[in-house]
């Protein structure tokens, strides 16, 4: 059994008045897949960006409780938020490569960091971060071109090379294949199996057949609460829960 | 049955729909005509007003540079020569213009040339030194009212009381056309000269300085500012009352009666912190108040024109605040803000209000070569010639408008290629 990543306990989101997350608590385990499934609404992206505390972004969120992650508190005043950042990569539902060229894109997080001295330090990070991604193939003869100028699906394997370019432990995914054609799909779940190998990754996704491919535990949020959270044979054969039951045969959401 | 019923209805209203359609297209077609028909109506106006200005008069003058007359010799030094008696040699030649001129008689030709024919007499010598002793045809300035009555600009079958030249001028004049010894040419004056008493060497070039340094110190105050505001609001402000009466507030100073900022700068520029007057630095820092709340609201236009999934993606690998903002928002926002920055600086070329409080309105003769040089601006110039009584200054203030029009639209092209260049489509 592996030790556990991220250990949730209690959180509750408050959107100015309106609560969107009732005490969920949650156990993490590093180097697996968790994906977070649920119909819209139910909180489970919100939850996803407690994680890297994306919600500062708003200005009414209010999040309590408690999150730990390697055993520090990170819902707190003091918690340094950039280096949490640096440590938990982000890939968005929408890919979000900035209109820079594909290797700014991904050397920008190094060099912010100062994770390099040297320029040859930092060609070698991108590459390895585009190998990583799946994606060095493909654009190694146009790194100077425009990130926007790929197709979809690279530009999301993008995203993910500029996550794993500043060496983080944990990968957040928000519904990182939505916007994608089933192709490309193929190609980030594939990818995301192998990242398993070296990353703790936790996947936000619509898809149950999805969530049944590339995790080994799925949480199933409904109404902002957690409802069911196992191992992700279990919940899609025979889950606890008569509203998990309800949700995965499509009776509902 | 029901079926037939409501097909019925929907074809018996859909040609009032399409009626409606052809008539709303109808009333924006004569609109935009209106519209454009005032513009090319105000445009030819102008135009037809001023295109003469661009034109001045001269009058073929035989000079006699006798070295005694002019107290020079063919040896004198540079310095000798610019202190030679070009007066007298001027003088001579307005005497000898006419044959058998009388005394009266030459007062009156005298009227017929520009006070700047002894400076051109002079530059002509110092030009060519090598003409001393010798009899020179050349090419003067005509003086205004004989431009303006060759030009059709005044008329000359009113009576000659009411007249700037009188009946023996006119014989003269018409006297020069019949030889051929007046002509009309470029006015290069108009393009190298600044303001004067006489329409027919004044220039617009002092006030197009005047108006330049001004924009400059404008855009030195409000671009940093501007920016400065605008990001702060836009990416750092806390959302609270202060920042929303703030925001408010930055609205209404938008929509201030530009005078009001005069008033400002000459109660407090001028009066409290005792800036020299009727300067560009002066002018500029109040048109730079005025344009700021236009320049700030554009900014954020732009600022908030970038997804915020850029602004995500760079703090989600660790960006400060800070770094997100100024490495991603900004430059992405740039092209609009300079856009913003333009319009708003063509709003302040046309301003003229302020500027008359500062004192911009002072008769200045003079090029302005710096910030802190009296000096005046274009819209300020304009509103002067047009207030002139003499009629030579009428077709000046229309080429003025003119020149003044030209700067705004190159202006505009430019704001308008800059967002053409550096916009991003996302």
């Amino acid at each position: 059994m592996s030790n556990s990543k991220i250990l949730a306990n209690g959180v509750d989101v408050y959107y100015g008045s309106k609560q969107a997350l009732f005490g969920i608590s949650m156990d993490i385990k590093e180097k697996e897949v968790t994906a977070l499934i649920g119909p819209s609404g139910c909180g489970k992206s919100t939850f996803l960006r407690c994680i890297n505390r994306m919600n500062d972004l708003i200005e009414i969120c209010k999040v309590s409780g408690s999150i730990k992650v390697d055993n520090e508190e990170i819902i707190s005043e003091k918690t340094d938020v950039v280096s949490l950042r640096s440590k938990i990569g982000m890939v968005f539902q929408k890919p979000n490569p900035f209109p820079k060229s594909i290797f700014d894109n991904v050397a920008y997080g190094p060099t912010i960091h100062g994770l390099v001295d040297s320029k040859n330090e930092l060609e070698e990070i991108v590459h390895s971060s585009l190998k990583k991604a799946g994606l060095f193939d493909e654009v190694k003869d146009r790194l100077n071109e425009p990130g926007t100028s790929l197709s979809g699906g690279q530009q999301q394997r993008l995203c993910i090379a500029r996550a794993i370019a500043v060496n983080p432990e944990i990968i957040l995914m928000d519904e990182p294949c939505s916007a994608l054609d089933p192709i490309a799909t193929a190609i980030i779940e594939e990818l995301i199996d192998e990242l398993r190998l070296n990353y703790t990754i936790i996947i936000v996704t619509h898809s149950m057949q999805q969530a049944a491919r590339v995790s080994q535990k799925t949480c199933f949020f409904h109404l902002g609460e957690l409802i069911e959270t196992g191992e992700t044979n279990k919940i899609f054969t025979n889950p606890d829960n008569t509203k998990t039951q309800d949700y995965i045969t499509g009776r509902f959401g | 049955m029901n079926n037939s019923i409501a097909k019925e209805k929907i074809i018996s209203l859909r040609k009032k729909r399409s009626l409606e359609d052809m008539r709303f297209k109808y009333y924006g077609f004569t609109a935009m005509c209106l519209s454009l028909a005032v513009l090319v109506f105000l445009l030819y106006t102008i135009f037809s007003k001023g295109y003469t200005a661009f034109q001045k008069t001269i009058v073929l003058l035989e000079v006699d540079y006798n070295q005694e007359v002019l107290k020079l010799t063919p040896d004198s030094s540079d310095e000798d020569m610019e202190k030679g008696k070009f007066f007298r040699v001027k003088k001579q030649a307005i005497e000898n213009f006419f044959p058998d001129l009388s005394k009266s008689d030459i007062k009156l030709v005298k009227k017929l040339f520009s006070i700047n024919v002894d400076k051109e007499i002079k530059d002509y010598f110092l030009d060519n030194p090598e003409v001393i002793n010798t009899k020179q045809q050349i090419w003067v300035t005509a003086h205004s009212d004989v431009d303006q009555l060759l030009k059709g600009n005044s008329r000359r079958d009113v009576p000659e009381d009411r007249r700037k030249l009188n009946d023996i001028q006119l014989s003269y004049v018409d006297q020069l056309v019949e030889e051929n010894r007046v002509k009309q040419v470029f006015n290069n004056f108009f393009f190298t000269k600044a303001d004067s008493r006489h329409p027919e060497i004044a220039g617009v070039v002092g006030s197009f300085m005047g108006s330049l340094f001004t924009l400059f110190t404008v855009f030195i105050l409000s671009f940093p500012i501007a920016i400065g505001a605008s990001v702060y609001l836009e990416e750092f402000a806390p959302k609270n009352r202060i920042t929303e009466l703030i925001e408010v507030n930055i609205s209404n100073l938008a929509a201030v009666p530009s005078i009001v900022f005069g008033l400002l700068g000459l109660g407090v520029l001028l009066n409290v912190f005792g800036l020299p007057r009727s300067t560009p630095l002066v002018g500029g820092s109040v048109l730079a108040l005025m344009t700021l709340p236009t320049i700030i609201i554009a900014c954020r236009a732009s600022l908030k024109a970038v997804p915020p999934s850029i602004k995500e993606g760079a703090l989600a690998v660790g960006a400060t605040k800070t770094q997100a903002v100024f490495h991603h928002v900004v430059p992405l926002a740039l092209p609009g803000t300079l856009t913003g920055t333009i319009i708003g600086l063509a709003q302040a070329l046309g301003e003229t209000a302020p500027l008359i409080m500062i004192g911009m309105i002072a008769f200045i003769p003079n090029i302005p070569t710096g910030l802190t040089e009296p000096s005046a601006a274009l819209p300020v110039q304009i509103y002067l010639w047009v207030e002139s009584a003499e009629r030579g200054f009428q077709e000046k203030s229309a080429a003025a408008i003119m020149v003044i029009l030209i700067f705004l639209f190159m202006m505009n092209a430019i704001a308008v290629f800059l967002r053409n260049r550096f916009e991003r489509k996302w």
